[in-house]
């Protein structure tokens, strides 16, 4: 008896198809995404046999067939603006399970910036070169089989540019809203953001969902930055409890660039991020750094390369990990200097707060240097709180319950207060806390 | 206000404090002096609640309640108030945060209105000047980069804002220049009234100058070994511990039962 096995890429490639004939495009757009689905076939969903998936297991959500549908929502201005802050209340930047969405957008304050349809923009005469230059450069689809599949599904997604010389005062938002109806879907968000010559600008990202279904967000945001370009990054990430989201974040940085990137990670039952920079033109700095707060039955990974293949570049690396219940985190942190990358100065550090003896973290910062005249570090720990801490607030009168939250805000406080965005500040502080199921409302 | 009646204290298994009574009233300042590892600062930390310090016999009476069933919090709350000789860095909590929430969590123990971070702005920018603080000091975060001066100012800030009945401060003039010690122990003398009470250990008469006690207790091994007013810490620091508590071993003290 001969059992056919129903595979998932059987599936994929039907949608694929069905993709196709819906949304044809130009011949280098349909190469890509025939490469794409062709790579995606080979790779399939990683498995933990891949030791860069070792300890995040997808195989459930592989059996799962998260078909890559786009479900048309019916969404109203006032449920997406709902999302935005008040810093971006005309600047935001509005997409409904992967599909960009101008009618629900509020864009009075973007001035010279540009945003449009991805898709759209490869067949923009305006812009498909730039496009095409640019796209699926360094998200790389070879070995990625979950960005092979992003890649193949292009249909929409968003493209912005920030021109020349303009500097964005507005931060642009970016809200990714999943509101499937049914269960069982897969968005696959796609995003090219180039930052050209001396531009600078503030860009948050955040991923959200209506409703408590499960899906499986597979997103890809490519980040290029011209010479001397600027650029504030703020990825957040707050999808709905019963998601999984894996996402990938990859940013090459020109001559005297700066990029200065912050993960925030609350949402998901399993999580991922893959970060990415590649300094391959002197002078450029970056900070990559990132929170995951990890409550019961949460899963949270990320993985984070940082490669300097030529001298002069500064990096600088802090992710921060509060677990709590049993829940389960994963970091593992590579600084590459390659051979030649002399002048290289590059930190990197992990905390890890341990609220709950079930909790677990896997760390591994790497470092591998390939130059002899560099200043690297690099380290990792995992601690519980502090007990003389605690003893000092209950000195003062805090009980021990509310000086643990306080603790714990301070400790997360170090990634938040980075951000420059007050009203995302605040809204963090909260959510960190009432994610841990603790009370305190901190201010001043 | 404090009854200390026969008071055994150990840590990690090893007794420190042998049998130790102390009585203060409100209004009154003492001073609690003694060599190295006589057990003065095992008394300020039992008094605040440390979970390292066993209490083995004994009672702490507090205004008559049982203050060593009391949890350190609740102490606190209650109005003890223990400068620390190390103060504890907490990092990514601003100072003005911290202090509010200590200050509304006593708010709320005796039912009164808590004060929003505006209302507590005013209230500390007054409090800071008993120890001549800088705004800047309440943006950053508890203790975190401050000098040692700084951190000895800033507890007194605290029980500036907390307004205790009983302040116990423990060592607070190690590790302070001059300068220091005088806006340190100026900001104690602004806080002592006729309705609350201070005990001052500490190793040197140095800060005796500066806050003058009502009694001064040698502590050595364990027990107070000797009693009197403030001119017993100028002997002190003229003749050093070693004749008391040389005079305290060939006399009834080594010899005392434990009860």
């Amino acid at each position: 008896m001969v059992t056919e096995l129903a595979k998932p890429q059987n599936n994929y490639q039907s949608a694929f198809q069905s993709m196709r004939k819906a949304k044809p495009s130009v011949a280098w757009v349909e190469l890509v995404r025939e490469s794409a689905m062709d790579r995606f076939e080979v790779l399939g969903y990683p498995t933990v046999k891949d030791e860069e998936w070792k300890y995040t297991n997808l195989a459930s959500a592989a059996k799962e067939n998260f078909l890559p549908l786009a479900v048309r929502a019916d969404l109203t201005v006032e449920d997406a603006n709902r999302f935005s802050y008040p810093e971006t209340a005309a600047s935001h930047v509005v997409l409904v399970n992967g599909e960009f969405r101008p009618e629900l957008s509020q864009t009075n304050d973007l001035g010279d910036v540009v945003v449009l349809d991805l898709f759209n923009a490869t067949t923009d005469a305006r812009y498909s070169k730039i496009v095409r230059d640019d796209l699926a450069r360094s998200a790389t689809y070879h070995d990625q089989g979950l960005t092979a599949l992003n890649t193949a599904f292009l249909q929409s997604g968003l493209f912005v540019l920030i021109p020349k010389n303009v500097a964005l005062k507005t931060p642009l938002q970016i809200t990714y809203i999943t509101d499937t109806g049914a269960s069982s879907q897969m968005t696959l968000p796609r995003v090219l953001v180039v930052a050209e010559e001396n531009s600078s600008a503030k860009l948050i990202e955040s991923f959200v969902a209506r409703g408590e279904q499960s899906y499986f967000t597979n997103s890809v945001v490519e980040v290029v930055l011209k010479d001397g370009a600027r650029l504030q990054h703020v990825r957040l990430q707050r999808e709905g409890r019963n998601a999984i989201h894996v996402g990938t974040t990859s940013a090459e940085l020109g001559r005297g660039s700066s990029y200065n990137s912050t993960a925030i990670n609350l949402g998901a039952k399993l999580a991922r991020h893959d970060v990415s920079v590649v300094m391959d033109h002197e002078g450029s700095e970056c900070w990559v750094d990132g929170l995951y707060v990890v409550g019961p039955d949460q899963h949270s990974d990320t993985h984070s390369l940082i490669d300097h293949k030529v001298p002069y570049c500064n990096s600088h690396q802090l992710y921060k990990g509060i677990l709590d219940g049993n829940g389960r985190a994963v970091f593992n942190g590579k600084v590459f200097v390659r051979e030649g990358a002399q002048k290289t100065d590059a930190l990197q550090t992990n905390k890890n707060l341990l609220l709950s003896p079930q909790a677990r973290v896997d760390t591994k910062p790497q470092l591998e240097i390939y130059a002899d005249d560099v200043k690297c570090a690099h380290g990792a720990a995992v601690g519980q709180l502090d007990q003389d801490e605690l003893f000092y607030l209950q000195a003062r009168g805090i009980n021990p319950d509310l000086g643990k939250s306080l603790l714990t805000y301070g400790f997360a406080e170090e990634v938040i207060g980075k951000i420059e965005i007050e009203s995302i500040r605040k809204e963090l502080d909260e959510a960190v806390m009432n994610q841990l199921h603790a009370r305190l409302e901190v201010q001043g | 206000m404090l009854e200390i009646r026969n008071l055994h204290a150990a840590i990690d298994g090893n007794e420190i404090l042998k049998g130790l009574d102390l009585t203060i009233k409100k209004g009154e300042v003492h001073a609690i002096m003694g060599p190295n590892g006589s057990g003065k600062s095992t008394l300020a930390k039992v008094l605040a609640g440390h979970p390292d310090y066993e209490v083995t016999a004994g009672e702490v009476l507090y205004e008559g309640r049982n203050l060593l069933d009391m949890a350190p919090d609740e102490r606190a709350r209650e109005g003890v108030f223990m400068a620390f000789q190390y103060p504890i860095e907490i990092p990514g909590v601003s100072n003005a945060q911290f202090l509010r929430l200590a200050y509304n969590e006593k708010q709320k123990h005796f039912g009164r209105d808590e004060l929003d971070p505006l209302e507590f702005k005013d209230l500390l920018k007054e409090r800071a000047k008993v120890v001549e603080m800088d705004a800047s000091f309440m943006t950053r975060s508890v203790n975190e980069g401050f000098s040692g001066g700084e951190k000895k100012r800033n507890e007194i800030l605290q029980m500036a804002v907390l307004e205790p009945k009983l302040a116990v401060l423990d060592e607070t003039d190690s590790g302070l220049d001059i300068d220091a010690l005088r806006v340190v122990a100026g900001g104690v003398n602004q806080l002592q009234g006729p309705e609350n009470a201070i005990i001052v250990v500490t190793h040197y008469q140095r800060l005796l100058n500066y806050i003058v006690p009502d009694f001064v207790h040698v502590l050595a091994n364990g027990r107070i070994v000797r009693e009197g007013g403030k001119e017993l810490a100028l002997e002190l620091e003229e003749k050093g511990y070693d004749w008391i508590v040389k005079a305290d071993l060939q006399g009834s003290g080594a010899a005392a039962p434990a009860n």
